[in-house]
């Protein structure tokens, strides 16, 4: 600890002071993972600030305001270099416009019942542990592949599923494909969930779904899946904004401007390292959250008994 | 009764004989009166909590009784009225899940008392009881609503108190009441670090005896000032634009951030 320097800041909404550098480095240390690997990185964030006592209310609420920023200047490359498909990516945001207010909907009830802290954990648990191990476990696939001299490609996927026996079906020019609109508004809406529960983007459900499920060329599939993130955590964060008012901007700010200066040097890196041991990389620090997060679930409390604020009831 | 009556009767000889003897002091005669210097109190975002000094003087006291010390005081800062959830957690397949919780209303926020003596020395528990006086005392009100059952509304309504005073929002102090002359006291309050924002209402209780003869009050305002309460009145009152705007730093963040990118 620097001693001598009021290094404190007190987070308005969140209600509790805390080192400005710490908070930095830790959108720093995310933002250069998401520059590295390509991710929002909003997983990482929300349970990171969860460690640090940030209410998770304030944790899940900020964190989809932080993603917002990332995920704007991503979306502006690929909207220049025109690997964006916006009839894709608008029914997308219908999708998880809806999904998200249902979300927002759910959040508040699980607030009221004194379960969101636990509900909030244990999708974590489970998204992280799921990803973070299907990960692992393809890039250390890839890895012996490159050892035993076989060239790392890609499995590649298959030219038809259920997913195209569906109606109201709908051409997409940019992304080449002609597909029902109806796995785009439901995969649209499961992210938009996510986020306002988890306080996610979810490019890493969105991208891997939009390469298996609808089959949309990888190079339009990032742009495309950060066009809907943006609308979508926008419209998540006026949300908690206006329902809980758990969306703190000191923190936020804080977040994002150690962010940006991450993610710069996190993408040069990430172009000197080699994929799969990158991959394998970010599994086990997905992994090691992820258990991190689920032994907080199991270890006994200091008091079994707290106290909170009664939320006003909403009508009688 | 013929007994109390016969009591009273050498009472009232007794009250008879002094007021011949000097100047006389009815019974029950004894006012007390607290001022603060202040009825606002601003508290930065570095606030780390204090002492609050509320002074008092006690008026028409009986010089004897003074003497003997038998006077007490009991001096309270009591928070703005707020709704409470007691949650307990227990365990379920290895997991620890919030289960039984009961809400009660119009609890106090926060909670502070100093006293002359110990509260025990001062008077009996049912006239604590009576006055709602002490940590132990408020009347923890449950929600009509709420279906626990009586087993349950025993156990919630002590642990209240337990976490209250854990996060040092209640808090007693003994022998923190001081008189500084026969009629002057000084009384000195905690105000925690997380103490509530809104009315708080000061109260004085004299004793003699350990007899609760009068009460008195003022009250007192605590407001948060500083950039940070603002964002806090503005997320609260404004949530809408706060969302907009929280939408906005952010994009313009993000652009920056991508102008910075393409210098390299």
């Amino acid at each position: 600890m620097l001693s001598g320097f009021e290094l404190g800041i007190y987070l308005p909404i969140a209600e509790i002071s805390v080192n400005i550098f710490v908070l930095f480095f830790m959108g720093a240390a995310v933002g250069f993972l998401s520059g590295m690997f390509g991710v929002g990185g909003g997983f990482l964030i929300t349970p990171l600030l969860i460690f640090y006592n940030i209410p998770p209310a304030v944790a899940v609420a900020t964190g989809a305001n932080q993603v917002i920023a990332s995920s704007f200047s991503g979306a502006l490359t690929h909207f220049k270099r025109g690997s964006l498909d916006f009839k894709l990516g608008s029914l997308l945001v219908v999708g998880g416009l809806i999904g998200a207010g249902i979300g927002i909907y759910v959040f508040v009830l699980l607030r009221r019942l004194g379960q969101l802290d636990l509900i909030v954990s244990l999708l974590y648990v489970v998204f992280l542990s799921t990803i973070g191990g299907l990960m692992l476990y393809e890039s250390i696939q890839a890895m012996r592949r490159t050892r035993a001299g076989q060239l790392a490609t890609l499995k590649r996927p298959g030219q038809h599923n259920w997913v195209h026996k569906l109606p109201f079906k709908m051409r997409f020019r940019a992304s080449k494909i002609y597909v029902s609109i109806i796995p785009v508004l439901v995969l649209g809406g499961a992210i938009g969930f996510l986020s306002s529960i988890m306080g996610v983007g979810g490019g890493f459900i969105m991208v891997p779904a939009m390469i298996y499920l609808l089959k949309v060329p990888t190079n339009v599939v990032i742009g495309t899946s950060l066009y809907q993130i943006v609308f979508v955590t926008a419209f998540t964060t006026v949300m908690q904004a206006t329902t809980n008012q758990s969306v703190d901007i000191v923190l936020a700010m804080l977040l994002m401007s150690g962010g940006v200066v991450g993610a710069q040097y996190g993408a040069r890196i990430g172009q000197k390292l080699r994929g799969e041991q990158l991959r394998a990389l970010l599994a086990m620090l997905v992994l090691a959250v992820g258990l991190r997060l689920a032994i907080e679930l199991f270890v006994t409390p200091d008091d079994i008994y707290s106290v909170t604020l009664a939320l006003v009831s909403g009508g009688s | 009764m013929r007994l109390a009556s016969g009591t009273l009767l050498i009472a009232s000889l007794l009250a008879a004989g002094a007021a011949v003897a000097q100047q006389p002091v009815p019974a029950n005669k004894e006012t007390v009166e607290i001022g603060l210097s202040t009825d606002t109190i601003s508290i930065t975002s570095g606030f780390r909590g204090t002492d609050l000094t509320v002074f008092g003087a006690l008026d028409n006291a009986d010089p004897l009784i003074q003497r003997q010390g038998r006077y007490d005081v009991i001096v309270i800062l009591e928070g703005p009225p707020r709704n409470f959830v007691v949650r307990r957690k227990d365990r379920y397949f290895g997991i620890w899940i919030n289960t039984e919780s009961v809400t009660f209303q119009n609890i106090p926020a926060s909670y502070s008392l100093a006293s002359t003596r110990s509260l025990q020395d001062i008077t009996t528990p049912k006239t604590f009881a009576q006055l709602s006086l002490g940590v132990n005392n408020i009347y923890y009100e449950p929600m009509p609503d709420g279906f626990a059952s009586s087993e349950a509304l025993r156990e919630f309504t002590k642990e209240l108190p337990r976490l209250k005073l854990k996060q040092l929002l209640y808090n007693q102090r003994v022998g923190d009441v001081q008189f500084l002359s026969s009629t002057l006291f000084r009384a000195t309050l905690s105000l925690p670090a997380n103490v509530p924002v809104g009315k708080h209402v000061a109260r004085a209780y004299l004793f003699r005896n350990g007899e609760f003869l009068r009460e008195s009050s003022t009250s007192l305002n605590i407001v948060k000032a500083g950039l940070e309460f603002r964002i806090y009145r503005a997320a609260n009152q404004h949530s809408l634009l706060y969302g907009f705007f929280a939408v906005f730093l952010a994009v313009v963040t993000g652009w920056a951030g991508r102008l910075v990118f393409r210098k390299d």
